[in-house]
């Protein structure tokens, strides 16, 4: 993964130092709450809601499967309509490829749209020891580029700055990278975007080549699909020359009739819209709209590793929406550079220790960042049983002859919410535990609460209207 | 190919070998179950325009309805409103639909560089489709709505939507009626962001204001 987070303290210590810093904890709280209670208001509007997350986990379940045949699909699909297919075993030989590629263009700077692939195996540091600029053009990105920081959360990479400090951000750092920011820009959103406009568009404009991850990829068409709002994609997309795509293998679906329900899940999910302002679908290359020369770089970095799992393997199923970020009580309070990796939150407490195993400090804690209350699970719209897979995980720490017990408590307490309230804990792990048949005996000895304190009543309210009446 | 250490095939070889060993033993996955609806709307093509025009507009796009006769004086008002001295015309739009514009017309060639469109006041085009219960609108490159970039450098898109064969009501039916192997963009409102305290504002990289002309008749 990205050397960024070579060094990264365990999760314990580093959620720790996170409790302190009231201005992140105070964004954070503002920012999940406000997206979870938009989300739940835009998935009540599908009556079929259910139907469409089951149809989603047997599309991915079955894309797993046969992941071999569909990537091979995939690959002759891609490679008829103009595009060229490469495939790399991990992050270094991904960048390999990338830097390669840019240089056969002869080209020293690329844009970039937000991509979490990317992001985790390091392509713009990469792309620097080789000479290339690699600009990212999500606002958020920007702001974290600029700010020499790192992405906090999957969909708002910058939820843990205020607009005060992306104003300081900008009038301080843009002039480095192009044109500066306006004289007396002031902290409206507004201004700030118009700011990040004018600074990009000359980017845009003169750019050459364009790297961008995928959201979906469709085997039997070699249809490409980047969803966003801003527009910066559509630019990096469309405008240059050169088009590479670096995606991870499990991102392919079998059908383009798939996507029609990834289309009504993801974007509810993840910007509690109907839909996001834009998604670009393209297939190879076309005469004259868009790159002449379209590179799709496969990305496998660990992700047979946690196929080979099959407990775990259903963190493949993940869409990257974040909902279980914003409704985790623990990612809450830690924030998302607590998680030491590009994937926070729950689904970083699952996915980070599977690619990158089980052997660091950072990742052998990651299992315990959860108090296994649930919530993640529900939301969820691929159905990921992100508890069982943590409890799985918490097993295999313990198997190494690990610190299990110590790590749990450390990390708990370090997220700062539950010790407070132990009840609440118990209740909601019970009440999740029953929902999901999961039940507490499967906990390891050692690593479980259940077993480490007396078991109170299960209040006669349910954990969700405890939830509701306490949390929000 | 060459057998380096990272030649492509063996990558490949080897990224399908792992792939094959680690499901080796998993269970089969049936083809997936479609319960889910094809549809979420009554099939009344009046309520689906309704509909299409209140999601339109909760996404702030701006939204007319008219008609052939009406269309020509729609489109100059818009435009004047503007104060738009130039407008992008792609291939293929209907010529009658700009006869009353005072605007002068740019026609897209493929040689038109995107500062030369970053230049354009305006533009106008048609779509493939427009879903009613996203508010979304799909454009894929056909008759009258030429390149990608045209809808996306001018800062004002107007995008014209024929009533009713182009609307359909529901995601699935907009996927049965899309060609995949052409570039598809999907468009719902304006482009925004909410990057900052997830405060809305409109238009960062792409048009800042998307008007939407339902055409009927
Ligand atoms: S695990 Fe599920 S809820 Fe979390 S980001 Fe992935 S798809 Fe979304």
């Amino acid at each position: 993964m990205s050397a960024t987070y070579l060094g990264m303290p365990s999760f314990p210590e580093a959620a720790g130092e996170a409790l302190h810093n009231v201005t992140l904890r105070a964004n954070l709280r503002h920012a999940t709450h406000t997206i979870r209670d938009k989300r739940a208001r835009a998935v009540a509007e599908l009556a079929d809601w259910a139907e469409l997350r089951e149809a989603g986990k047997q599309i991915k379940n079955r894309t797993l499967r046969h992941l071999d045949r569909y990537l091979e699909q995939l690959e002759t699909a891609v490679t008829e309509a103009g595009g060229t297919v490469h495939w790399a075993a991990d992050a270094e030989e991904a960048n390999r490829i990338v830097a390669d590629l840019v240089k056969a263009t002869g080209e020293r700077e690329v844009v970039k749209v937000k991509s979490m692939a990317t992001q985790e195996i390091g392509l713009n540091e990469a792309l620097e020891a080789e000479g290339i600029s690699a600009y990212e053009t999500d606002l958020a990105e920007l702001i974290v580029q600029l700010g020499d920081d790192r992405p906090s959360h999957i969909l708002v990479p910058a939820i843990h700055r205020n607009r005060g400090e992306i104003r300081d951000i900008f009038a301080e750092k843009m002039a480095n990278w192009g044109r500066p920011a306006p004289d007396g820009l002031s902290d409206s959103p507004a201004e700030l975007a118009e700011a990040a406009r004018l600074h990009l568009r000359e980017k845009f404009l003169r750019a050459k080549v364009g790297i961008s991850g995928a959201n979906f990829m469709v085997a039997e068409t070699g249809t490409l699909v980047v969803f966003e709002s801003e527009g910066n994609g559509r630019m990096c997309l469309t405008l240059p020359e050169t088009l590479i795509s670096v995606v991870g293998i499990e991102k392919v679906v079998p059908s383009w009739r798939d996507l029609e329900v990834f289309l009504q899940t993801l974007p509810r999910s993840s910007t509690a819209e109907r839909m996001n302002p834009y998604t670009s679908m393209w297939t190879g290359t076309a005469d004259t709209d868009g790159p002449q020369t379209f590179h799709l770089v496969l990305l496998d970095n660990g992700r047979t590793d946690a196929l080979a799992d099959e407990v775990g393997r259903q963190a493949l199923r993940c869409i990257r929406c974040s909902a279980c970020l914003n409704v985790c009580p623990v990612y809450e309070r830690a924030g998302g550079h607590a998680y030491g990796s590009v994937y926070p939150g729950p689904i970083g407490a699952i996915l980070s220790p599977q690619l990158r195993g089980i052997q660091s400090e950072i990742d052998a804690s990651l299992p315990y960042a959860s108090t296994l209350c649930g919530a993640c699970y529900e939301v969820c719209p691929v159905a990921i049983d992100i508890p069982e897979v943590l409890v799985h995980l918490r097993e295999k720490v313990a198997d190494q002859g690990g610190k299990g017990h110590r790590l749990e408590k450390a990390a708990i307490k370090a997220a700062g919410w539950v010790l407070d309230h132990p009840a609440a804990l118990a209740a909601g792990e019970r009440a999740a535990s029953r929902t999901r048949k999961l039940h507490p005996k499967r906990l390891p000895g050692a690593g479980a609460w259940t077993a480490a304190r007396e078991l109170p009543e299960l209040p006669a309210e349910s954990f969700r209207d405890w939830w509701k009446k306490n949390r929000t | 190919m060459s057998a380096g250490p990272y030649s492509r095939t063996s990558s490949r070889d080897r990224i399908l070998a792992r792939v094959r060993s680690a499901v080796a033993d998993a269970p089969e996955a049936p083809e997936p179950a479609r319960d889910y609806l094809t549809t979420h709307t009554p099939d009344d093509p009046a309520a689906v325009l309704d509909l299409l025009h209140e999601n339109l507009a909760d996404y702030r796009a701006i939204v007319h309805r008219t008609t052939p006769d009406e269309m020509p004086w729609l489109l100059m008002r818009l435009l004047a409103e503007r104060g738009s001295a130039t407008v992008l015309v792609p291939p293929g739009l209907p010529p009658e639909w700009l006869s009353a514009a005072d605007a002068t017309r740019i026609h897209d060639r493929s040689v038109s560089t995107a500062q030369e469109l970053d230049a354009v006041d305006s533009v106008v085009t048609g779509c493939a489709l427009a879903i009613a219960e996203t508010g979304t609108i799909v454009l894929d490159a056909g008759p009258g709505q030429g390149r990608r970039r045209i809808t996306l450098i001018p800062d004002h898109h107007i995008c014209v939507v024929r009533v009713p064969d182009q609307v359909v009501a529901s995601v699935p039916q907009a996927m049965s009626r899309l060609d995949p192997t052409r570039p598809l963009t999907w468009i719902s409102g304006p482009s925004a962001t909410s990057d900052i305290e997830l405060d809305r504002v409109e238009g960062v990289h792409g048009p800042r204001t998307l008007e939407v002309v339902l055409l009927q008749g």
